[in-house]
């Protein structure tokens, strides 16, 4: 493992120094100045470049592997998108600028928010919410503010349990109280189990659709009528807004809420954090609980509006994360509508390509058809007391990036694969050779080895039991 | 596995043990097994108010985080504060060290007792 910069300190003395020759004055009493040494470490010029570029080369990322992390949609974010992302002309803009000055970004953001109705079916978007969860938190609070509205008094919200974590999470948060809905085998509603639970106390359903095995809920009018009929609203996950753009809109589903996650299925890095920009898209009954200000286009102008009297108020600072807006809208903009439809089609029949390969020999709890992604169990064709987790380990010696692994929370053993659409047939075909070779050969032949996993990456298999447990939080002098 | 004669089960995975008008709630070796190494738990509070499965407890483990159910409706009299320094005794012995609480019941609750599965019927279920 690569040394931290305080191990790699020279002894010697042999390091780069940097010398301050300003003398300054900020009056600082003698008694609270520092006498000893600041302790930084003093490292060779040639070393601390070879530190750098060898943590560099270490970068386990989308640009050297294959990320096939179901849920994720780890897909190519094509890199003239960064360098538009870069450009000086949005770079040097502030925030606090007069909106007149700033006419450019205010169209793009104008624009964003049209082309994102356009895609999902809605009427109105905040491009505020800095990432998919508060996305959903920002939608809860508009369901909310809207049942304040009609004075009505409605505490809970239905989740199904094939739902997201951050689903019951982020209506917790909003201080909802959550009522968790059994789905079929296969993740989705059951219309008469719905109802059950279907109380005059229910402000919304939450779902994802596709749902997180990959099937899409066909029962889905049934579902909206349902719901509406019981005077709650529709809320919809854009968790896998990938498997429909230019084939169905959530709006046309009946959904009355949204979020898409612009850093998932519109062009932009993601994984280990962020930024990420989670938009929230609503029916035209909900415009006025939006949060401010409101980008509106008056007299050929580009306006701020912050005077929505119903708004639920800011939920980011400025405008959301601008850079992430940027690169969605040029994505969009570069694939046109039919692009985006191939884009789909082509995430979906990737699935079911690794899918019906698959099918066969590792059990598919959801049925042999899918939408972007699936889910394998592969517990009856384990053999040795192999895990999913050491699979999940092992894929790792062969250089690629595990998939997500027990998620869905109602899967055995679960393994989730998403392919997206910008992996060619080739990587494919060896992801699907590989994993058929760990779970049908080596966890029969070779169990230990897999239990080992991984043996030839930088560190070997982490204790994760006691670093949750007991975590070192800070680095300490050893 | 192992699945003690004189215990009542859930379907959640929960055992239960019935003395008098008290039930002490431990999750099954079948779970922790399933579940993995737990790493976190968090108890209710004494006295509170638990009702018939409804989330009471939360154990995580290194797989994911998991609610769980009170068998029976009544109020909070013990909860086990070992496990939360030391979560492994729930791997480790999870029908004695690893218990998580006790939950005082009145007699009108006590019907919901004969819902609660047999070692047989638990068996059958896993």
């Amino acid at each position: 493992m690569e040394k931290l910069l305080n191990e790699l300190s020279s002894q010697s003395g042999f390091a780069y120094d940097i010398k301050c020759d300003v003398e300054a004055d900020f009056s600082i009493p003698e008694n609270l100045k520092r006498k000893s040494d600041l302790g930084l470490p003093g490292i060779a010029e040639n070393d601390l470049l070879r530190h750098f570029t060898n943590l560099s080369r270490k970068n386990y990322a989308l640009s050297t592997v294959f990320y096939p992390l179901g849920s994720c949609t780890m897909k190519y974010n094509p890199l003239i998108n960064e360098r538009i992302a870069k450009y000086d002309a949005f770079n040097s803009i502030h925030p606090c600028q007069p909106a007149e000055t700033m006419q450019g970004i205010l169209e793009i953001m104008h624009g964003l928010e049209k082309d994102l109705c356009e895609i999902s079916g809605m009427d109105n978007f905040s491009l505020q919410p800095a990432a998919g969860a508060h996305g959903e938190f920002t939608g809860l609070l508009i369901i909310a503010a809207h049942f304040r509205s009609i004075k009505q008094k409605r505490t809970k919200i239905i989740v199904p349990d094939s739902a997201h974590g951050t689903n019951p999470a982020s209506a917790a948060f909003a201080g909802f109280e959550i009522v968790p809905l059994k789905s079929e085998p296969d993740g989705s509603i059951d219309v008469s189990k719905l109802k059950e639970v279907l109380t005059n106390e229910v402000a919304a359903i939450m779902l994802t659709v596709p749902n997180t095995l990959g099937v899409f809920e066909s029962k889905m009018r049934e579902i909206a009528k349902a719901v509406h009929e019981n005077g709650s609203l529709l809320y919809y996950d854009g968790a896998n807004l990938n498997a429909l753009m230019g084939f169905a809109r959530p709006g046309d589903l009946g959904f009355d809420v949204m979020h898409i996650n612009l850093h998932k299925t519109f062009s932009t890095p993601h994984g280990g954090g962020g930024p990420g920009s989670g938009p929230v898209g609503v029916k035209s009954f909900l415009e006025r609980f939006l949060p401010v200000p409101r980008v509106e286009k008056k007299n050929k102008k580009y306006v701020l509006n912050y005077k929505k009297t119903k708004s639920i108020g800011a939920v980011k600072s400025f405008f959301g994360n601008f850079p992430v807006i940027l690169r969605a809208y040029a994505y969009i903009k570069a694939l046109g509508g039919n692009g985006l439809k191939n884009a789909s089609a082509q995430a979906v029949l990737n699935a079911n390509y690794m899918l019906a390969k698959f099918k066969d020999k590792i059990n598919v709890p959801a049925g042999t058809r899918c939408m972007h992604e699936f889910v394998l169990s592969p517990k009856a064709a384990l053999g040795g007391g192999v895990r999913t987790l050491d699979v999940a380990k092992r894929l790792l010696d062969y250089g690629y990036y595990a998939p997500t692994v027990y998620f869905p929370l109602i899967v055995e053993e679960a393994v989730m694969i998403e392919p997206t659409e910008t992996e060619s047939k080739e990587t494919l075909d060896k992801f699907i050779e590989t994993l058929n070779k760990i779970i049908l050969e080596e966890s029969v032949n070779e169990p230990q080895k897999v239990k080992d996993a991984p043996s030839n990456t930088p560190v070997t298999r982490l204790n994760e039991v006691e670093a949750a447990r007991n975590p070192i939080l800070k680095w300490k002098n050893r | 596995m192992n699945i003690p004669e004189d215990l009542k089960f859930t379907k959640t995975h929960e055992w239960v043990k019935i003395e008098g008008n008290k039930a002490t709630v431990g999750i099954t070796d079948f779970a922790q097994h399933e579940i993995t190494d737990v790493v976190h738990v968090e108890l209710p509070e004494i006295s509170k108010g638990v009702i018939k499965a409804q989330p009471a407890a939360v154990i995580e483990s290194v797989k994911s985080a998991f609610d769980i159910y009170s068998p029976v409706t009544g109020k909070i009299s013990a909860v086990n504060e070992e496990v939360l320094g030391s979560p492994e005794l729930i791997n480790q012995d999870p029908y004695g060290k690893g218990f998580l609480f006790t939950v005082e019941f009145t007699e009108t609750e006590n019907n919901e007792l004969t819902a609660l599965l047999s070692a047989e019927d638990y068996k059958k279920l896993i």
